[in-house]
């Protein structure tokens, strides 16, 4: 099948404009019901979103519900996901729009799916809102997915609803949002149970499922709408009360110009394949308020780099610079400590999961990623785990030592990559007693060459003769390769060390079924994902590698 | 073949010689009696009933009449005789041996369509469990008895296919069918329209003419399965599913014929006020039943149909004997679909628009129904005739489910549906009317007013002849 060359995506929405979701609170639970309409998909037209199934603009309805929750309903302990129609709760991934996408579509659909799945987590294991699936109906792949990443699963129990992850006997793919990975290391299901659920396409109804550890409680249709509110409610009166004040999100202000867009303290520049990001320094001093720089900053560069994950398939190679204060930033990073030692303010715990977040995005970017540390910069701190993040870091290196770095407290543990360790500390596998000697160095200004010299902390110093040339070449260089061994070589080098539950989703999980989406066995004229729905059945070329 | 009557579960498939299988049913045997006596007919239950009763497979040779009481009632397991060297009919496989055993690929799918036939039987004895008490003459309760009787061989038969070859997951499956209920809210049975409780006879005569039919279509389709077993069973069903729709065809066209003559009684032609069941109520009841039914053929584009097509698990009506050509690909069927409030031609692949060829095949039927009850209403000399609403009127499934279409199947707005609505469909007041119709006539060859009497009786015998013995 032709590939669709679709649209930009736009990732900023707001409850008022829900074509697919209902946001409800009512004291400290909240109600999320996905009723998605079948004629509200991204490309209109090209496909229905049947049976509560879902597509990218699905997705980032709920994730903008998940990070309102966060942020403008601090009441809410409990959250509850259910659906909107009778008999299903979702279908899953919609099968026709992933047929239809590219191939680096579908893969950035399952990395954004995943993430807000793994926010969904971080909700109920950190922020104090847990979520609870409340399956009204059959919940099938990416369905039950999203039942998975929630921290209790229920199940109502009318002889027909059902839980499955069809992907392998109906589409010849595997559940590409974190299903497999769940199933053994967060639910604990034994792996030749988990074989045969994963091979069923019709799954298993409440009374097996439970058994089976795949959900945690089941309710009859008659004690259904009851025996979730008290199960929220207990949930909820379990989780402990926040203080602060609710923070509305602002819509971010962007404006487009040739070959790039602006918001306030973010700019991206695409040239062929190269993308510049220019990150603005802090203007004003801290405030508890959603227009503070340390927040604001994040936020841009979070949307910055979903665009470039989705509208900008052909870039490559992420140059990224910074300019400002660095005193200012450590301002603010002084500030956020402050407040999360104190303890109180729901803002600053939130705040830091942002920043994590947006870091760990970064790790995450299939793309090329150099810092450039010029004149004028301002990494230091939190920002400098930028140039942590990145494949490689040039620093321009002046005759005064006067282009320097700086790093903080926060660089040492606050900001853990996915893996559960600072970027430091995966940053010298070797050299383990650098990171403790470079905690000694906290607050000090270190020079170029200092820092590529002594520390390793950026790639390159380069002086004013050889700065210039040696960027271009390194760029031109870095274009020039396969961008598939690139993305594979890159996220082989990220993520040294310890697995965890997301490293395995990210990695191996992901991996293989971009393998697999590639394979004749799936996409080719007779593969089981090309055909479904389809007159036809699928043919197999059944030799293993 | 012969059947031993001395097993507890009549049988032409040798039942005796698997002891496994034979033990399984034997075991589920005493789940379906208690669960016959606890939701099954609770009118005339320790009655003799003048029943048929199947004892053979052979063309005339499978109805047996006598009295019984019908818990004693011989539910049997029987196919239509195994035909020699019998090809696949249609899909993928076409024109390769049928299967004798489930293949493991599609165990799965054929076991739920099993499950899904099999629940509607149960369901709508469950549905008329209670309406024996106002049946309008023995011979129409007796007849309801005959239609529940066989519902419940039609579970049995499904029953011996899930034990016989669908191992543990399938003795699962034979015991849920006996645990979900009808109009339960906790555990309904699987299709809506089998939730639905049947309390008035005009339901009874509409739901066996109308739904009954889809059972038939569906068991049609499955009569073309490359799975041999289940090919023989439907087809062995389709010969007892006729009388379900023989006694709704001429139990509605009895109702007419009670109506014409009540409107000629009567000085202002109000035939309610004679206690009569009026033209247009009855038309009401086949606009809802008709569509209803509709319904359960599912969506008029699918992929499961596409799947159970190319598999083989099913066939379309009369593949073997109807068609040329049985892959099916290749070809497209024009399924209009609704786009900006318009309707738009679609062509869609036609292994993916089975559901809307059984459903067409369906229509001509049920065309061939209506068309024989206005035949009647000619020769009684009345003007009026029975019409079926368009296919895309007042669906809940599908494409058009939801959409507003009038009956002659033009698009209009919700106001002009709602406003209609209760000219097209029945209202609470229709409902009510008619349960109050219903009051039992018990007494032999006697009948209630709305309805006329049957032209003949059963097996010959009389219409006045002791169809339920009520001396107990």
């Amino acid at each position: 099948m032709a590939e669709y060359d679709y649209p930009p995506v736009d990732f900023e929405t707001h409850p008022s404009r829900y074509k697919h979701w209902r946001l409800e609170v009512e004291g400290a639970v909240a109600t999320l019901t996905m009723q998605v309409r079948d004629d509200g998909g991204l490309w209109p037209g090209r496909y229905e979103l049947k049976l509560n199934s879902y597509d990218l603009g699905v997705d980032v309805e709920l994730n903008d519900a998940i990070t309102r929750l966060r942020w403008e309903h601090p009441g809410v302990h409990a959250v509850v996901v259910t659906g909107g129609y009778d008999k299903v709760f979702c279908a899953g991934a919609n099968i026709r729009m992933l047929g239809m996408a590219p191939h680096a579509f579908k893969v950035n659909f399952c990395k954004y799916t995943n993430e807000t799945r793994g926010m969904i987590e971080e909700s109920s294991e950190e922020a104090g809102q847990v979520f609870i699936a409340a399956l009204n109906g059959t919940a099938s792949g990416g369905g039950y997915e999203l039942a998975l990443a929630c921290d209790k699963i229920l199940l109502i129990d009318d002889g027909n609803a059902a839980v499955s992850l069809p992907e392998v006997p109906l589409l010849g793919v595997l559940p590409g949002t974190g299903g497999l990975t769940r199933l053994t290391d967060k639910r604990k299901v034994r792996r030749d149970v988990a074989d045969v659920f994963c091979t069923k396409a019709e799954g298993f109804r409440a009374k097996d499922a439970k058994r089976m550890r795949l959900i945690d409680q089941s309710y009859p249709r008659s004690r259904w709408a009851e025996g979730v509110a008290a199960f929220a409610a207990g949930v909820a009166a379990a989780q402990p009360q926040k203080k602060g004040e609710p923070v509305i999100l602002p819509a971010l202000q962007r404006t487009e110009h040739k070959g790039g867009w602006s918001t306030p303290l973010v700019k991206v520049q695409v040239e062929g394949r190269v993308a510049s990001l220019w990150l603005k320094g802090p203007s004003a001093g801290p405030a508890r308020a959603a227009d503070t720089w340390g927040l604001q900053i994040w936020r841009e560069l979070e949307d910055a780099l979903l665009r470039l994950r989705l509208n900008h398939l052909d870039v490559g190679l992420l140059l990224l610079r910074s300019e400002g204060d660095a005193a200012a930033v450590l301002a603010h990073d002084a500030w956020l400590e402050a407040g999360l030692a104190a303890g109180e303010d729901f803002f600053f715990a939130e705040l830091r999961r942002l920043q994590t977040r947006v870091l760990r995005k970064l790790d995450n970017m299939a793309k090329s990623m150099f810092t450039l540390i010029e004149a004028g910069h301002c990494f230091a701190g939190s920002l400098f785990e930028i140039a942590l993040a990145s494949d490689r870091a040039y620093m321009f290196q002046d005759d005064d030592g006067e282009n320097s770095i700086q790093l903080s407290d926060v660089n040492f543990g606050k900001l853990p990559m996915f893996a559960g360790c600072s970027r430091l500390a995966l940053r010298y596998p070797g050299e383990p007693e650098l990171v403790t000697k470079l905690q000694g160095c906290i607050g000090e200004a270190i020079s170029a060459e200092d820092a590529m010299g002594e520390w390793g902390l950026v790639t390159a110093a380069l002086d004013d003769v050889d700065y210039d040339d040696e960027v271009r070449i390194a760029i031109e260089e870095r274009s020039s390769l396969s961008p598939d061994a690139l993305t594979g070589m890159e996220q082989n080098l990220r993520f040294g060390g310890a697995e965890t539950c997301e490293t395995k989703i990210y990695g191996r999980l992901t991996a293989w079924q971009n393998w697999i989406f590639q394979r004749p066995n799936a996409v080719g004229d007779r593969g089981a994902l090309s055909l479904y729905g389809h007159p036809e059945r699928p043919v197999f070329d059944f030799r293993r590698t | 073949m012969s059947i031993n009557y001395d097993e507890r579960i009549p049988n032409n498939v040798d039942l005796s010689s698997d002891k496994r299988l034979l033990k399984a049913l034997e075991h589920w045997q005493p789940a379906f009696l208690d669960w016959w006596g606890d939701v099954g007919p609770q009118v005339f239950k320790g009655n003799e009933i003048y029943l048929r009763t199947a004892i053979s497979t052979d063309p005339g040779g499978w109805s047996q009449f006598g009295h019984v009481r019908m818990p004693d009632y011989r539910w049997g397991i029987f196919l239509a005789s195994p035909e020699a060297n019998r090809v696949i009919p249609g899909g993928d496989h076409a024109g390769q041996p049928v299967w004798q055993e489930v293949p493991g690929e599609h165990r799965n799918a054929l076991k739920r369509i099993i499950v899904v036939q099999a629940d509607t039987e149960p369901a709508s004895v469950e549905q008329q469990a209670y309406l024996a008490s106002t049946a309008p003459s023995l011979y129409d309760a007796r007849n309801l008895f005959q239609v529940n009787v066989e519902e419940g061989r039609h579970l049995w038969a499904m029953v011996y296919l899930l034990h016989a070859h669908f191992g543990r997951d399938g003795r699962e499956e034979a015991d849920a069918l006996l645990q979900r209920r009808s109009g339960n809210a906790d555990s309904p049975r699987i299709l809506d329209a089998f939730n639905q409780p049947c309390t008035d006879w005009l339901t009874f005569f509409a739901f066996t003419t109308f739904t009954d039919r889809d059972g038939k279509y569906q068991l049609g389709s499955l009569a073309e399965s490359a799975f041999d077993p289940l090919s023989r069973t439907c087809r062995f069903m389709l010969t007892e599913e006729a009388h379900h729709m023989f006694v709704g065809e001429t139990g509605i066209e009895r109702i007419l014929e009670r109506t014409v003559e009540l409107g000629r009684l009567s000085k202002n032609g109000d035939v309610r006020e004679l206690g009569g069941i009026d033209f247009p109520t009855i038309q009401k009841w086949v606009n809802h039943w008709y569509t209803y039914s509709l319904d359960l053929f599912g969506a008029e584009v699918s992929t499961n149909a596409a799947d159970y097509f190319a598999a083989g698990i099913k066939g379309r009506w009369q593949e073997a004997t109807k068609h040329t050509e049985h892959s099916a690909l290749n070809a497209f069927k024009n399924v209009p679909h609704v786009e900006n409030g318009r309707l738009v031609d679609r062509d869609i692949p036609l292994r993916n628009a089975m559901n809307e060829e059984l459903r067409e095949e369906y229509i001509a039927d049920c065309d061939r129904v209506v068309k024989k009850w206005n035949a009647a209403l000619e020769r009684m000399d009345s003007e009026l005739r029975i019409s079926l609403p368009d296919r895309r009127f007042h669906r809940r499934q599908g494409l058009y489910a939801g959409i507003p279409f009038n009956p002659a199947g033009e698009m209009i707005t919700d106001a002009e549906f709602e406003a209609k609505r209760a000219e097209w469909l029945p209202t609470d007041a229709d409902r009510a009317y008619v349960q109050s119709l219903m009051k039992p006539v018990h007494q032999a060859g006697q009948m209630a007013n709305w309805i006329a009497a049957p032209k003949r009786g059963i097996n010959r015998q009389p219409v006045e002849y002791e169809y339920v013995r009520t001396d107990g």
